[in-house]
């Protein structure tokens, strides 16, 4: 094929040139685009079926979710812990894992860091937050980190156990919170104490949206260059690609898999504690609401990349941020929004078996016709 | 009336096993079906719930609980085929696509099922195996659902298709070699497909059980977990029908654990009695898996165990 291109230079653009590379490029984003408006297309005929009319549908969405600038603060408050519950699905899935129970890392992440803010309550907030957040990312990083292990260690399969963790989470939180760590003062919530003041995490300045955003996208762009730039995600990555190859040229697996994992699971458990300490003020059953669910399928919409994460995690809190106005506006049950990501996620999906087969993605293989 | 003493819990247990076993059962029995054939359905759970909404919708509208069982066969039938279909396709990965169904059959039965949260369907009979006792404890334990005996029948009735039938055979073909399946001239995909849809109606079953008998009403926590637990009971039981059976009434019996310490006035730590099953599960899967030697009496196709 080198050989045709050279003998005629001007009848195609080079393989490496900038058109080739953006070609290459392309296929990463024009394939996922597709396939997410396949699902809104799919969704849209879902509801004219019952009577509902979809633009009324998406038009309120973006009136709700991105019109105003107060939509916009509560999009981005619903973004942050969704940016840390993708990360936790994004991280193992680069070495080839489906860890899918990022909700018990949120919320056991969460339920310590309101424990913390109990037992320091007194304390100054320069040791009382540090405690907090080291708390919730132990938690979270034992949480998941132990279902890589489990998978290295034991072939536990990991997509199952991390569910199993996630059940088993939402349940001691709910043994905590109305056993041990009950509030007295918490009647029909039971939850942990209330925060003093000088722990709450507050807003951006200016932005009204609390700091869980800024930390999720620099988490975010953090985790990306950690994958693509550095020796580490390069041996995570062939260890996704190829286990045994990875074995055999004597890379740490069981290492990486556990650290991932942890990483992950970290990240989640931070998402707890910006929840406890910057929405709810409290640790309660609130923490447990989906956002590790969420987060699955914007990891699989982003195809595990850290920055593409963030847009898509906005466009999804865009959608759970405008689902109150629907329900009222359009009168529809409130499990809308998750026929709306069923259709998104398994669009998504089968457009795996889309790749390589359009040429004009492929440079090398635009001589051939 | 005389009285039992400590009795009352392993009583309870048993009863309350096999009360909560049934849908286990069903679902186990759909995914050793699928398994067999080489392909996992993580979205069982989806169908099991959506199984116990579209039974409960059909049964209050029709007033024939029978009918609700079918429907729930039927819906659970088209999910499995969607699920076979679009794992089909080559390179899509099944266990994602579990996921997805998962959330879009919990979003589909929410969505559809908000009507029917207040309405009251009839229930699915059950016979009573303790007309001999006096206790009505015992009589309660023994009051055996009609669709619990059903799914018994069907394991022995499925270990006997795996070992003696052709069609047994052709679904093992498949589910271990591939190859081997196309070199017979059979068709590994139709088959997988077909499996799938069948192993999809069993867990419709399943959900209506939850929505017709016990606990016999139709809201949005009416499965926490149940499917996808019968998942990993799969791989407890070694692919083995009767093992289900038996690994059902186990995970039946873990179920009812904090339901029975509540009715005799255990309360202090109920949420973590509530938390057994899963504890139970992962135990199991941690005990029964290896990270070097393949498992015994695995499909060889299986992505789980590859």
């Amino acid at each position: 094929m080198t050989d045709q291109t050279a003998s005629n230079p001007l009848a195609t653009p080079s393989p490496n040139g900038f058109l080739g590379t953006l070609a290459r490029r392309s296929e990463a984003v024009i394939l996922p685009l597709s396939a997410l408006l396949v699902g809104f297309a799919a969704f849209s005929i879902f509801l004219s079926l019952q009577g509902k009319s979809p633009t009324e549908f998406f038009s309120l969405t973006y009136r709700a979710g991105f019109g105003t600038a107060f939509s916009w603060q509560n999009t981005l408050s619903r973004t942050a812990p969704l940016l840390f519950a993708a990360l936790c699905v994004a991280l193992p899935a680069r070495l080839g894992l489906v860890v899918i129970g990022g909700e018990g890392a949120i919320v056991l992440g969460g339920v310590a860091a309101g424990a913390m803010g109990v037992i320091f309550t007194n304390s100054s907030g320069l040791i009382a937050v540090p405690m907090m957040v080291a708390s919730a990312i132990i938690f979270g990083a034992l949480w998941i980190g132990s279902v890589g292990a489990l998978r290295h260690y034991r072939g536990v399969n990991e997509t199952i156990a991390s569910l199993l963790m996630a059940y088993i989470a939402i349940a001691l939180m709910n043994h905590l919170v109305e056993g041990p760590l009950r509030d007295p003062a918490s009647l029909n919530k039971p939850s942990t104490a209330p925060l003093a003041e000088n722990l709450r995490v507050g807003d951006i300045p200016g932005w009204e949206v609390h700091w869980g955003l800024a930390f999720g996208m620099l988490s975010c762009v953090l985790a990306w260059v950690l994958i693509d730039k550095t020796t580490w995600g390069f041996a995570a990555r062939i260890v996704g690609g190829n286990m045994r190859a990875a074995q055999v040229q004597g890379l740490p697996v069981g290492r990486l898999i556990v650290g991932f994992t942890a990483l992950g699971g970290a990240l989640a458990g931070l998402a707890g504690f910006f929840e406890v300490t910057a929405v709810h003020g409290a640790a309660n059953a609130s923490l447990a609401t989906g956002y590790g669910y969420t987060g699955i399928l914007i990891a699989f919409l982003a195809r595990h990349n850290p920055l593409a994460i963030i847009p898509l995690a906005i466009l999804l809190a865009g959608f759970e941020a405008s689902s109150g106005l629907i329900q009222r506006r359009m009168d529809l049950p409130d499990a809308t929004t998750l026929v709306l990501q069923g259709f998104v996620f398994i669009s998504i999906l089968m457009s795996d078996t889309l790749y390589g087969r359009f040429k004009i993605f492929a440079p090398e293989r635009w001589r051939s016709t | 009336m005389e009285d039992l003493g400590l009795w009352v819990i392993p009583l309870a247990i048993l009863g309350g096993a096999i009360r909560v076993s049934t849908p286990f059962l069903f679902v186990s029995l759909g995914e050793v079906l699928t398994e067999r054939s080489g392909r996992i359905n993580l979205g069982l759970e989806g169908t099991l719930v959506f199984g116990a909404m579209s039974a409960y919708a059909i049964a209050y509208l029709t007033g024939s609980p029978w009918l609700g069982v079918l429907a729930a066969a039927a819906g659970g039938a088209l999910f499995g085929l969607v699920h076979g279909l679009i794992c089909s396709l080559p390179r899509v990965n099944d266990i994602a696509v579990g996921i997805a169904m998962m959330i879009l059959g919990m979003g589909l039965a929410f969505y559809f099922g908000k009507p029917y949260v207040q309405p009251v369907a009839p229930d699915l009979p059950s016979i009573s195996f303790g007309w001999w006792s006096d206790i009505p404890q015992v009589k309660a334990a023994l009051r055996v659902n009609v669709l619990f005996l059903i799914g018994a029948v069907l394991a022995f009735a499925m270990w006997w298709m795996f070992r003696a039938t052709k069609v047994g055979l052709i679904i093992r073909v498949v589910g271990d070699s591939t190859d081997a399946a196309r070199a017979m001239g059979l068709q590994p995909a139709l088959i997988r497909t077909s499996a799938t849809a069948a192993g999809g109606a069993f867990a419709g079953v399943g959900g209506a059980y939850l929505s017709l008998f016990y606990p016999g009403s139709w809201n949005e926590g009416i499965s926490s977990g149940q499917g996808l637990m019968a998942v990993a009971l799969v791989i407890f039981a070694r692919w083995n029908p009767i093992a289900c059976f038996g690994a059902a009434l186990l995970f039946g019996g873990a179920g009812a654990l904090g339901p029975t310490l509540q009715s005799v006035g255990v309360s202090e730590g109920y949420y973590l009695f509530f938390a057994a099953p899963y504890v139970l599960t992962l135990g199991v899967l941690i005990v029964t898996s290896s990270p070097t030697r393949a498992m015994t009496g695995a499909p060889g196709e299986l992505s789980i165990t590859k």
